[in-house]
């Protein structure tokens, strides 16, 4: 942890976000609806409301609450965004042309893809005007269950833009819509968004990659910087959509991220998400999964490559609310020097909802000596005609396969990389697009570098 | 085809025996007028802290440890932010801190008073079992009340005497490892057991003596209101070995009691310690047990524990793995049933290289029971060859049936292994039908695929244990289906 960092007495509760920090937000709001102002007022006022996490937080368990200080940083400004160059990091090609680009919260690229009838990429900003009604019903309007409350009201209350993505009854798109979030500039606070909406037996793809300049070496910029950010993504399948959601996080090295994902999945309705863990300092990432509906299934993946001093702490919830319901989850943490991660998992199953089929895993890859990995699976099953298991393994890999490696001469870091690849490689290889594949993998690879 | 009554004319003769029935389901159900010469009243003061020190006749250091922990115990919080919030409903001044019979512990069975013997003859201990468990050694109330199973250790060298008869009678021994394991801290119940411990045992097993019979001591709580807080230290010196057993049936009360006992083991480098509960409390005792051993070099400690009946029990055992490739153990088995919740688990903290631990755990949940699996494994860093195994499955009876599983695993480092599933189900309906067909009640079957669910684990047990435990589990599914 750096030294910059305040000791715990001296976090405030409202930190760099005071009222006349709103007031200036909302201020630099020009034109949006009464009623969207209305809601990031009350959210501020409970975010001013709600304490920071404390010890004795379950929800907050081995979390390193020192570092969750909210001091020191400022919202990001529209000039900060058109000052910055526009220049898009050497992605992989699934990943290289945004339909939306956001830097500092701001829409600062947007292509111009044809798609069908009806479907809808815009920003939040757009739809409040043109889908009022489909934002007031989706925007946040699930639980926050998983001990992140103030820092959602802190997203609602400053979020400026996001993407909205809407897919129409019975549209299939074919390729991927992908969503740039970027950060530049020192101590930038940002709230970035993503509110995706699959009708009837819709189907889609999104993507959304969070970077900060120097994590994906745009040539010229600057070290390191810290930043902060506060996202959340609402994902909705209605009756019979299929929804694949990528994210995919790199952040720098200097960040305290928090990223909040809602799922909601509705009667034979199909998710799959995975979610790559690359940056930040401390990263937490709580993602809730709601089966409402029988025949819902949701497959929440996630991998994380830990190393430096990084933190990585990931909180899930699969609440079954329905008979018939199916939810999958495998997380999995490589880990190395001084990481540490944290796997906090729960399976809910209703009273009612009968035939529950759920599983959870988290196995994490232990490289070095002083990595920490701690796991908490959990179940909590008020229905008898289920069948939920879960697991979790810390170790290092087998030791032939070690041996086989140092036989070969193969030196520590790159014998580390070809064992997260081989780890990983089950996770990988649930996702059908074989180019989001390689580009998922050339993201990892940065983080061996 | 066959008619139907032709079907069941040839099943009769297939005798299926009962297995519940001739149990006489009130037995339990007794309380008993005790004359009781030792009262502290109800709640919990100084005073009472003074008076159970003074009638124990304790030296000064011991009443100053009871009264230290009395204030540890108040400035400590309720654990609720994690647990149960029915913890808020125990009322610690309607509860009695001390009572005893006054008696010292009796040398024959001759010796011990009738009323005693008729208690324990409303236990449902047959004759033959009686004198096969001739080393029981009966704790009624707060005091031992009965035992003999002394003389024949005492010849091997073994303590074996009550935790006040310890203190009184091996202080060094006592005080160097009394509440060493434990600490008055550790919670706010191993402080309230600090503050005003009475009953419970003392054992020490010199170095390489290998106890052959496992002491024994039964508990039971037979007074309204009337808190239990024994404390029980067994300390096994180099290369010995000793099995503990411990049983409990409660009567039931109209008001809810307490029961809050600190139990500590301490298996010197290369011995053994097996500690057993079977446990059947009444529906009303909140039992809040703090079970934890040390385990030195190359020393083993296993804790099976059979949680069946009370409220609410909150219990933990854990191993402290500290000397080099120490092992430690838990094999645990919970029912719960309507209106209770067995909210129980295992601790393994690995404190040395090449340590090893084993956790398995299975729960049943009957009716609107809710049983919880919460277990600790924390192996830190710069510790290599450390393994654990956590095994936990659920059975789930009843649609409204409940169960729980919230386990934290830390590890630090790349040179130790862990593992840990669980498993929720519930009986299979096709092995149901299967043995219906063969004539057995619903009922039956039930209890039949329940005590196969957790065979494995009670053939763990002494046989008489096993015995027991079978007949706790089919008083337990009786009504359950149906």
């Amino acid at each position: 942890m750096s030294a910059s960092v305040p000791s715990s007495t001296a976090r405030s509760p409202l930190g760099s976000f005071t009222a006349d920090a709103f007031a200036a937000h909302l201020a630099s709001l020009d034109g949006a609806p009464a009623w969207w102002l209305e809601r990031k007022r009350a959210a501020y006022e409970r975010f001013a409301a709600l304490p920071l996490p404390a010890r004795t937080d379950e929800a907050w368990r081995f979390s390193s609450l020192q570092g969750l200080t909210l001091d020191g940083f400022h919202v990001g400004t529209p000039a900060e965004a058109t000052q910055a160059d526009d220049r898009i990091p050497d992605l992989p090609a699934a990943l290289a042309r945004p339909d939306l680009a956001f830097t500092n919260n701001h829409l600062s690229a947007r292509a111009t893809t044809p798609r069908p009838a009806g479907v809808v990429v815009s920003t939040l900003t757009e739809a409040a005007a043109s889908h009022p009604e489909l934002l007031k019903a989706h925007f946040m309007a699930q639980p926050q269950k998983l001990g992140s409350e103030k820092f959602a009201a802190l997203h609602a209350a400053f979020v400026r833009d996001g993407a909205f993505v809407y897919v129409p009854r019975g549209v299939e798109l074919a390729g991927p819509i992908v969503i740039h979030h970027r950060v530049t500039g020192p101590a930038t606070a940002i709230f970035p968004h993503t509110l995706v909406i699959a009708e009837e037996n819709a189907k889609a793809t999104v993507i959304d990659l969070f970077y900060a300049d120097a994590r994906l070496s745009l040539p010229g910029t600057a070290a390191a910087l810290p930043h902060f950010a506060c996202g959340a993504n609402d994902l909705y399948a209605a009756h019979g959509a299929q929804l694949t959601y990528v994210g995919a996080q790199a952040w720098s090295y200097e960040t305290l991220s928090l990223q909040l994902n809602s799922t909601v999945v509705r009667r034979d309705a199909r998710v799959q998400s995975l979610n790559l863990h690359l940056g930040g300092r401390q990263s937490r990432h709580e993602s809730l999964s709601q089966l409402q509906a029988p025949g819902a299934l949701s497959e929440m993946l996630a991998l994380t490559v830990a190393d430096g001093s990084q933190e990585f702490d990931q909180r899930t919830l699969q609440i079954h609310q329905a008979p018939d319901t199916k939810s999958d989850l495998l997380y999995k943490n490589s880990l190395r020097q001084t990481a540490k991660t944290i796997f906090s998992g729960l399976i809910v199953v209703d009273p009612d909802a009968q035939r529950t089929d759920a599983y959870q895993s988290n196995r994490n890859l232990m490289l070095s000596e002083e990595a920490e990995a701690n796991s908490l699976p959990g179940l909590e099953i008020q229905a008898n005609d289920v069948r939920c298991t879960h697991g979790a393994t810390s170790s290092r890999i087998d030791p032939e396969q070690e041996f086989y490696l140092q036989a070969r001469g193969i030196p520590r870091e790159a014998a580390d990389k070809l064992l997260t690849f081989g780890f990983f490689e089950e996770v990988l290889n649930r996702l059908t697009d074989d180019e989001l594949h390689a580009a998922l993998r050339a993201l990892i690879e940065t983080q061996f570098e | 085809m066959r008619t139907t009554d032709t079907l069941s004319n040839e099943l009769e003769p297939v005798a299926i025996e009962n297995p519940v029935a001739g149990i006489d389901q009130t037995k339990g159900d007794f309380q008993y007028d005790v004359a009781y010469e030792f009262d502290a009243g109800t709640g919990l003061t100084e005073k009472t802290v003074d008076y159970i020190s003074a009638v124990k006749k304790e030296a000064p250091w011991i009443r100053e440890f009871r009264q230290n922990a009395l204030k540890v115990f108040r400035a400590k919080p309720m654990p609720t932010h994690w647990a149960t919030k029915d913890l808020e409903n125990i009322d610690f001044d309607k509860i009695r801190y001390y009572l005893a019979q006054g008696q010292k512990p009796k040398r024959t069975w001759d010796e011990v008073p009738d009323d005693i013997k008729k208690t324990f003859e409303r236990l449902g201990i047959p004759e033959q079992e009686r004198k096969f468990l001739a080393g029981v050694e009966a704790q009624f109330d707060s005091e031992a009340a009965y035992s003999n199973i002394k003389d024949i250790v005492a010849k091997q060298g073994v303590i074996f005497v009550n935790s006040t008869e310890g203190l009184r009678e091996h202080p060094e021994l006592f005080r160097k490892f009394f509440g060493k394991v434990i600490p008055t801290g550790d919670n706010k119940f191993s402080a309230l057991n600090s503050a005003v411990f009475s009953g419970g045992s003392f054992i020490y097993v010199p170095k390489g003596v290998k106890v052959a019979q496992p002491l024994q001591a039964y508990f039971r709580i037979n007074a309204e209101n009337f808190g239990q807080f024994e404390r029980t230290l067994i300390i096994a010196d180099e290369g010995s070995e000793v099995t503990y057993m411990e049983g409990c049936t409660a009567p039931k009360f109209s008001t809810s009691t307490l029961h809050s006992a600190v139990v500590e083991l301490v298996a010197l480098k290369g011995a053994k310690i097996q500690y057993i509960t079977v446990q059947n409390w009444a529906n009303n005792v909140f039992n809040l047990v703090t079970k934890r051993g040390v385990a030195h070099e190359e020393a083993e400690i296993k804790w099976i524990d059979c949680n069946i009946g009370s409220r609410l029990t909150m219990k933990y055992p854990g191993v402290v793995l500290k000397g080099r490739k120490a092992r430690g153990e838990v094999i645990s088995i919970a029912l719960a049933n309507d209106g209770q919740h067995q909210d129980t688990g295992a601790k393994m903290i690995h404190a040395a290289d090449e340590t090893t631990s084993n956790i398995v755990a299975k729960s049943i949940s009957v009716g609107q029971g809710r049983s919880t699996y919460r277990g600790v494994v924390h192996i830190p860093k710069h510790l290599k060859g450390c393994k654990n195994n956590t095994e936990c499955d659920a059975l789930l009876i009843n649609t409204n049936s409940r169960t729980d599983t919230y386990p934290a695993i830390t590890v630090r480092g790349d040179r130790n292994y862990v593992q840990h599933e669980a498993s929720v189900s519930k009986v299979n309906e096709e092995m149901i039908f299967y043995m219906q067909q063969r004539g057995l009640t619903e009922g039956q079957a039930m209890s039949l695929a329940v005590n196969g669910f957790v065979n494995d684990l009670a053939r763990q047990f002494p046989m008489e244990y096993s015995v027991e435990l079978k007949r706790l589990i089919d008083l337990e599914m009786e009504g359950s289906v149906g």
